[in-house]
């Protein structure tokens, strides 16, 4: 099978779960509250086995034999697909949950749609994260909630948080390519439910929906900020230490 | 630097259908929302659960162990509450 | 994970036998449990406290050193492995802290005392993970220790401690087992890889034995516990039953352990072992350790961090309370 444009596609998705996975992974022992640490590995959980399964089904997609740890391991940063949202470094507990809020609102948007889709393949791994986000979305939102209408100072870290995260929600939206028109979902066409529903938390949460200049795009098609090449770095290097071996 | 803990919470967990919920254990969480959430995470994370409970550790009331021979030892003698009391005539089924 | 080997604490050392000792000699003879709200002399009390909360920093600090290897880890498959795996240890440590405040302590103070250093956790974690075999010799041989120590636990006399130590005894015998799968895969692979495991057993063996504590001769804490029914064996006795059962293993994995003196007792039908240099132990007791700075400060500054997510989520509910009463 070679199917460049759907392995693109897919590529995107596994990424995006990846990286995120990536950057969850740092909080299990940071978390504010033990309970917390637990409820953040299982998110990050959830997204690994997203992207190992989007990453196994790029690789058939392609048809030169990768597997999901070539995928994740052997590839530059040039090549990876991720949105920047994802990327950034995620050390503050209210940039974490607003990233996530957008993010699994996103997901959840485009996993739904999925998995009604024609791709048989995609429609099942669709099928499995959609509940999975779900749980996501619900997480982020009851944070969100606590944050901004908790204490004045979690509002204003809160605020922050969402100032510093939304000029990155645009490119959740930017289009797939236009000869998988009618075979998968179009992000573009998310860009209104899902949005309507972060808003909805952002204002019950006595936050305002800032007014910020979108980011410049290009994940997509693999031009990063400069974080994601030290998040490789690290994450791949051992692999890369040791060619050919198994672990 | 001093803390204070959220609020205690008991957790029970319905393993399957059909089962009654069961004491797993508890959790601190700020409000009841929350205490559910961390009681997934914590307790049904190897799929031990279909539903749960969460009850406010200090909403419950207990018996105490001072209480007990008032409470349970008038119960021990009230035999004929079990079948096993009555005699039964050899051959008699279903009974 | 956890190990016997804590500093002893003076209050339950000078344990003074209390009135109400002969009721509660009798009540462990005639129920063998004993339950939260149940007169208790006031050493027992004290005595679990200490060595359930102990436990309960032993399993969150030991997050760390795994932690440390979870964005590193080398395929996608051992990444999600490491991060449920160290997500237990969070949730073993909810367990044995939910135990321990059913004795009438708040988990808020015991962190407390973690924090400020009156309580400790099992020195083992303050050593370093420095390859990422070191992850497989955590999981084979650290949590190989621990199970071995822990699966008497759950007969312990104290009810709820009981109930959390069968929890974790079955959500760990996975960690164990993850441990050896690393270094099988390894001890299999390249010279490299293969070097890599064999280091990584001989760092973490002897670290791994003094898990158990001081030998039984040196040991304050042990006749009152057993004599209470918390611990059920002595050290010694879970430090043969390690060894007894890890020397067959490390032959399966095709890797020494790091003793000379190790060999098979035909007559005892046990394996001997080498002398045990307690002094080291005696240093990361102290805080001498590699890694106890580190540690402890990692801890120190995620509660710090966390504290107005914490009170964010306190006022919240208090809000929500208000307007839940305003509303009725």
């Amino acid at each position: 099978m070679n199917d460049r444009p759907l392995f693109e596609y897919t590529l995107g998705l596994a990424d995006d779960a990846l990286v995120s996975a990536q950057r969850m992974g740092w909080w299990i022992s940071r978390a504010p509250e033990l309970e917390e640490d637990v409820a953040m590995a299982n998110i990050g959980l959830d997204q690994v086995g997203q992207a190992r399964s989007l990453l196994t089904y790029a690789g058939e997609l392609e048809g030169e034999g990768r597997t999901e740890d070539d995928l994740a391991y052997l590839r530059d940063d040039r090549e990876f697909r991720n949105v920047k949202l994802v990327e950034r470094p995620m050390t503050d507990f209210g940039v974490a949950m607003a990233r996530l809020l957008m993010f699994s609102t996103y997901q959840l948007h485009l996993y739904r749609a999925l998995s009604a889709g024609s791709d048989a393949t995609l429609s099942g791994i669709a099928a499995k994260a959609v509940k999975e986000v779900a749980y996501h979305v619900d997480h982020a939102t009851h944070w969100v909630l606590r944050l901004g209408d908790g204490t004045d100072e979690s509002h204003t870290r809160m605020q922050a948080a969402l100032d510093a995260e939304w000029p990155y929600v645009d490119e959740l939206f930017g289009s797939r390519a236009p000869s998988l028109a009618g075979r998968v979902v179009d992000p573009a066409e998310l860009r209104d439910p899902a949005l309507t529903d972060v808003r909805r938390v952002v204002g019950e949460a006595t936050l305002t929906v800032p007014e910020v200049p979108t980011a410049l795009g290009g994940g997509r098609q693999g031009l990063h900020t400069e974080h994601l090449g030290f998040l490789l770095a690290e994450m791949q290097h051992l692999h890369r230490s040791h060619p050919g071996a198994t672990w | 630097m001093s803390t204070r803990d959220w609020p205690l919470w008991e957790v029970f967990v319905r393993a399957r259908r059909g089962l009654s919920h069961v004491h797993s254990g508890s959790l601190h969480a700020p409000d009841a929302e929350m205490a559910l959430r961390n009681a997934r995470d914590l307790y049904t994370r190897r799929g031990e659960g279909v539903s749960i409970w969460v009850v406010r550790a200090s909403d419950i009331e207990a018996s105490t162990p001072d209480e007990r021979d008032p409470f349970f030892d008038p119960a021990a003698d009230k035999i004929y509450r079990h079948p096993t009391f009555y005699e039964v005539p050899e051959g008699v089924e279903h009974l | 994970m956890y190990g016997n080997d804590f500093g002893s604490d003076q209050a339950a050392d000078q344990h003074v036998p209390a009135p109400d000792e002969q009721a509660f000699a009798a009540l462990l003879a005639d129920e063998g449990r004993v339950e939260p709200r149940d007169d208790m002399p006031g050493a027992y009390r004290k005595s679990l406290v200490r060595q359930i909360a102990q436990h309960a920093h032993s399993e969150i600090i030991g997050m760390q050193p795994e932690g440390n290897w979870i964005s590193r880890a080398p395929s996608l498959r051992r990444k999600a492995i490491l991060m449920a795996k160290v997500q237990d240890e969070a949730g073993h440590g909810l367990y044995l802290y939910a135990a321990a405040e059913t004795l009438g302590v708040d988990r808020a103070d015991l962190v407390d005392q973690l924090h400020s250093g009156r309580q400790k956790y099992s020195s083992i974690f303050n050593y370093p993970t420095l390859t990422w075999a070191d992850v497989g010799a955590i999981g084979w041989l650290v949590d190989g220790a621990a199970i071995t120590n822990q699966v008497p636990l759950c007969r312990c006399s104290y009810g709820p401690y009981a109930r959390a130590m069968v929890r974790v005894c079955k959500e760990e015998s996975f960690h164990q087992r993850q441990g050896f799968e690393i270094l099988h895969t390894l001890s299999h692979g390249t010279s490299e890889q293969k070097a890599m495991a064999q280091d990584a057993v001989n760092r973490y063996w002897w670290p791994s034995l003094m898990m158990f504590g001081p030998p039984d001769d040196d040991s304050p804490n042990s006749a009152q516990s057993m004599a209470w029914g918390i611990k059920r064996f002595s050290n010694d006795e879970l430090r043969q039953r390690f060894v007894d059962m890890t020397v067959p293993q490390s032959e399966a994995l095709g890797l020494t352990l790091p003793d000379p003196d190790l060999r098979w007792n035909e007559e005892r039908a046990h394996y001997e072992y080498g002398a045990i240099d307690f002094t080291e132990l005696f240093e990361v007791i102290k805080g001498n350790g590699p890694c106890n700075a580190e540690r402890m400060a990692h801890k120190r500054r995620a509660h710090a961090e966390g504290a107005w997510v914490r009170e964010a989520a306190d006022a919240y509910a208090a809000k929500q309370a208000r307007r839940t009463e305003s509303v009725a």
